[in-house]
């Protein structure tokens, strides 16, 4: 937004890039809670361009970013954050749509020092140039500490109403986030991206391990944002919805999974992903049962639907708390 | 209310049915007509945002609570054809 309002200053004509990778942190996301359901449901890309009055293009790059997180030519950070590479990323895809769209540069907002892997003066080139943006890529918040780009070289930019802001203190932002008169902005630290969590880190490694290979679908990561996630045994595992907005949410996915909902009492919607025999579907059935309002009741009735199957019921013993070993949960 | 095409967007997260408009919208002529069918809460939120940059028209919402949460919005293109991203 600063960087963008930066050089929209001088005159220039910005629009937005938005990519959705499936791993993006919104509001939505955590909307699907009901605990949530008062949080402002807000995207803050749209938002950001409604401030600004500029266009916003929303990119879907699902597929595309696949290849990104698999295998990281810089590795990951702390977590399965690849965040060279996906600024590499990012910035390649920005640069085939400027050149599809006749605009002449693209503009990022980094500071030198900000971010500690993905946002250091030496990885810098390393973007501009695995990008293939190279010297059409420009950061007014920190061009003075770089090598003129070809718009600063250019007139197209005036260098000396840039910046040369660098490390990790955010102060010189919020000063210009009020000068500009901005008292609203999207939350600056990190919490943009899953793969930066390491519960949902964690879930996506077990994801990886149980298929014996480094792949995924859209709707497995979206399930990882969802539920406790519990793996009794190695061949299955269960996400159970911890509210009736993840209920509703993971309804979608029914047909798609051996599914088990309580029926004698009130109680959570349950997908289970993997294969399971008769005796799986038991002790499945019993986790169940224990994340119901039938917790404390002697037994319990749990609807379970195959795949494609009719509902068969189960009548089972709820799983003391007691009994479930921690390692079951994932995350 | 008539329109040329329907995006189903059920089961999708916002931006998904954002991204799948988006995605209808390039290929219109202004002046269509664009219905979207979703189960996300947030294309309230995000569509009409989205139109409001574009300077495309929200022109009606439905909620169909009764047909697994199903959202229905008119959209009526205002932009060039162009607009979008190629």
């Amino acid at each position: 937004m600063l960087a963008a309002s930066t050089v929209m200053a001088q005159g220039v004509h910005v629009e937005g890039l938005n990519f959705y990778t499936g791993f993006c942190v919104e509001g939505h996301t955590h909307a699907v809670r009901s605990k949530n359901r008062d949080r402002p449901k807000r995207n803050n890309a749209l938002w950001v361009a409604e401030h600004l009055a500029i266009k916003l293009h929303m990119i879907d790059v699902v597929e595309e970013y696949k290849d990104v997180v698999i295998n990281p030519r810089h590795g990951y950070g702390q977590h399965l954050n690849p965040c060279l590479d996906c600024k590499g990323f990012m910035v390649a895809k920005a640069r085939e749509w400027m050149e599809a769209n006749a605009f002449d540069f693209i503009i990022t907002g980094e500071v030198i020092g900000q971010r500690l892997k993905s946002q250091l003066k030496r990885t810098m080139p390393v973007i501009a140039a695995e990008s293939g943006a190279h010297d059409r890529l420009l950061r007014p918040l920190c061009a003075k500490l770089l090598q003129p780009t070809l718009p600063e070289r250019e007139g197209w930019v005036d260098r000396e109403q840039l910046y040369d802001w660098s490390g990790r203190s955010r102060k010189p932002q919020i000063q210009l986030a009020k000068d500009l008169g901005l008292e609203d902005y999207a939350q600056p630290a990190g919490g943009c991206c899953f793969l930066t969590d390491p519960s949902y880190s964690r879930k996506l490694q077990d994801l990886w391990s149980f298929r014996g290979e480094r792949r995924y679908e859209l709707d497995d990561i979206m399930l990882l944002k969802l539920g406790r996630h519990l793996r009794p045994r190695p061949h299955f595992k269960l996400i159970i919805a911890r509210d009736d907005g993840e209920n509703r949410f993971m309804r979608g996915f029914r047909r798609k999974f051996t599914h088990l909902t309580p029926t004698s009492h009130g109680g959570p919607l349950a997908l289970l992903d993997g294969e399971a025999e008769d005796d799986d579907l038991e002790l499945a059935a019993r986790l169940v049962a224990r994340f119901s309002q039938g917790r404390d009741a002697a037994r319990v009735r749990v609807a379970i639907t195959r795949t494609g199957g009719s509902p068969q019921e189960l009548e089972v013993i709820p799983m003391p708390a007691a009994e479930v070993p921690k390692e079951w949960y994932l995350g | 209310l008539d329109e040329m095409v329907i995006v189903d967007a059920r089961g999708l997260l916002c931006p998904m049915p954002v991204i799948r408009v988006q995605e209808a919208i390039a290929c219109l002529p202004a002046g269509s007509r664009l219905q979207l069918v979703a189960t996300d809460p947030g294309v309230h939120a995000d569509v009409p945002a989205w139109c409001r940059v574009h300077g495309h028209a929200i022109i009606a919402v439905a909620n169909n609570d009764d047909v697994a949460d199903t959202i229905r919005m008119w959209i009526r293109v205002g932009g060039p054809c162009d607009d979008a991203p190629k």
